[in-house]
């Protein structure tokens, strides 16, 4: 069984072919890498694995189920959580709230019990604040716990994404980008959050320019280039592919 | 157990509490008592509506429709056909909470000036609606309203009418730090925030949108029947396109996505130009630059900005 399976995709944007007739499938408990060069259509085809975009052909399946079409918040019902390449943080919120937004769909959200602050709305949303406090502390962020989103430095933030979409417990985790923008050490420490999100049983696919990090840490990497599947295979076999050399390096003959 | 006590909610709530029990030993008499109930009726529309722009980021320009929507609907029923003051209250908030329901999906569905421009159209029809019918509404002219009775007991003074309205506003103000420290709370302010970013993790925004749109209306409504029976006369002005926008510019003058700024910028904007008129021909001009002055030094307005005053004062 697949946990994502995407066939024949394509999204149009006024003639441009940013993803074309794409078929790919993504294995349950992998590091899926998706990298190519810029304007390849990375970030198109987690819009449009996510929800964000509707595609112009093709289809998406998540579990064996078809969810084309399907709105983002339906998406992350079902078990489909992300970051963004350029930060969606809540600026209004504290660091613990955006985090805690990520609970959103283990808590009960009806009106009525929120409005008279029914005594398990309290228990239940303290039993959440501990469980986002610990999830900070997994990617490093604890003692950012109190601030104002909007104080953080980037690279906090980055990894707040991250913690904001484990809180959704989900079974696909996608992170556009997780290291564009930070510095080398920091690069390697998220090396180790991926890892030990993936060792909890979470599949995670990830863009990524950080070579180094795509090589190290990814089971499975796709190449695309035009919206086209460029190439497939294990680090090893994608880094011999010739058609991937001439993509990034230019085309010596 | 005494940290429990100690929260800002609880605090707030407390001092809240204490300024409606004691401020009647500062009133002298029917005139102040009168805009301390204003005060408060307009502070608890304000609520309900900063729920909607401070909390959620959505605009309403028509907020005053609904006010006066559950108004004409608490007066004519109470007058014109004999019903329990209580009972038009409540179904004039069930009225007005499915009428705004119904045209929320759609309008917000519009973002920012365009939303400001729905809302602005859905109160001016209101408020024309409420001035065309005369037969029904008085018209331009206004109606008179029977005064609010509750088992053969009539709410008649002053005095009575002001504990009426700071009960009302202690439990607004108590709706409201709930819904903002609650599950439904993060997801308003995570659609103020940044809406993609609260959809991918399964926060249906339409909902969400929809819902306090609906409680800011029946906010507006409730207050609107009270007010009603409260002054005994009605025009349509009060349903009008100024007092919506008087609504908003309580909202921002007291601080958006603040509960206790909500009630003071509402008390402000009701008591200045009372304060102020002493001033005679100067006082509108007095008023204007306050306003001014207010927003240039305190951006985010009065409460969240001394907030943050008093925060950066203590590291």
């Amino acid at each position: 069984m697949s946990l994502l399976e995407v066939r024949n995709l394509s999204k149009e944007f006024g003639g441009v072919h940013a993803i074309d007739d794409l078929s790919f499938t993504i294995n349950p408990g992998t590091i899926h890498s998706i990298i190519g060069p810029n304007g390849a259509g990375k970030t198109t085809l987690f819009n449009l694995v996510t929800g964000v975009y509707t595609p112009t052909s093709g289809e998406v399946l998540f579990q064996d189920e078809p969810v084309t079409g399907k709105k983002p918040y339906q998406l992350a019902a079902r078990g489909m959580s992300r970051t963004f390449q350029n930060l969606q943080i809540c600026m209004n919120m504290s660091a613990l709230d955006n985090v805690m937004v990520g609970r959103h769909l283990h808590l009960n959200s009806r009106l009525l019990p929120s409005l008279f602050r029914l005594p398990f709305i309290v228990r239940r949303d303290k039993e959440a604040r501990e469980m986002c406090t610990d999830l900070m502390a997994m990617v490093g962020l604890e003692s950012y716990r109190d601030w104002e989103a909007d104080s953080m430095p980037y690279g906090a933030l980055k990894r707040l994404e991250i913690a904001r979409a484990l809180a959704s417990e989900p079974k696909l985790l996608l992170l556009d980008e997780p290291a564009a923008g930070l510095n080398d050490t920091e690069s390697r420490e998220l090396d180790a959050v991926i890892k030990k999100v993936a060792a909890s049983g979470i599949t995670v696919v990830l863009v990524e320019h950080d070579m180094k990090m795509v090589m190290e840490i990814s089971d499975h990497i796709l190449v695309l280039d035009y919206g086209r599947k460029l190439a497939e295979g294990t680090p090893a076999e994608v880094r011999k592919n010739p058609d991937v050399i001439a993509a990034y390096l230019g085309n010596v003959a | 157990m005494m940290r429990a006590f100690l929260t800002p909610r609880f605090a707030g709530m407390l001092a809240l509490a204490v300024i409606i029990a004691l401020l009647p030993a500062l009133l002298q008499n029917n005139f102040q008592y009168d805009i301390a109930i204003r005060v408060a009726f307009n502070a608890t529309v304000v609520i309900g509506l900063n729920l909607l722009i401070g909390y959620t980021g959505q605009i309403s320009l028509g907020h005053a429709g609904f006010l006066g929507l559950g108004a004409y609907f608490s007066a004519i029923t109470v007058t014109n056909f004999g019903w329990p003051p209580l009972v038009a209250l409540i179904v004039a908030a069930l009225i007005v909470g499915t009428l705004a329901f119904v045209v929320a999906r759609p309008i917000l569905r519009l973002k920012g000036h365009y939303l400001a421009m729905a809302t602005l159209g859905l109160g001016i029809i209101i408020a024309i609606i409420l001035n065309q019918e005369s037969w029904l509404t008085g018209g331009p002219d206004g109606m008179s309203v029977a005064p609010f009775s509750i088992g053969g007991y009539e709410l008649y003074t002053q005095k009575q009418w002001y504990w009426v309205a700071g009960a009302i506003l202690l439990f607004a103000t108590w709706l409201s730090l709930n819904i903002i420290d609650s599950p439904v709370g993060r997801a308003l302010r995570a659609v103020h925030g940044s809406e993609v970013a609260a959809e991918v993790v399964g926060v249906d925004t339409t909902r969400f949108k929809v819902l306090v749109f609906v409680i800011s209306a029946v906010f507006a409504s409730v207050v609107g029947s009270l007010h009603a029976h409260y002054v005994m006369f009605l025009s349509p002005i009060d349903a009008g396109f100024f007092h919506s926008v008087e609504l908003v510019i309580m909202v921002v003058l007291g601080g958006m996505a603040s509960t206790f700024g909500a009630i003071v910028g509402a008390a402000i904007l009701t008591s200045l130009p009372q304060v102020l008129t002493f001033l005679e021909d100067y006082e509108h001009m007095i008023f204007g630059l306050i306003m001014m002055l207010v927003m240039i030094f305190l951006p985010k307005g009065i409460v969240p900005s001394l907030q943050g005053l008093l925060k950066r004062e203590a590291k």
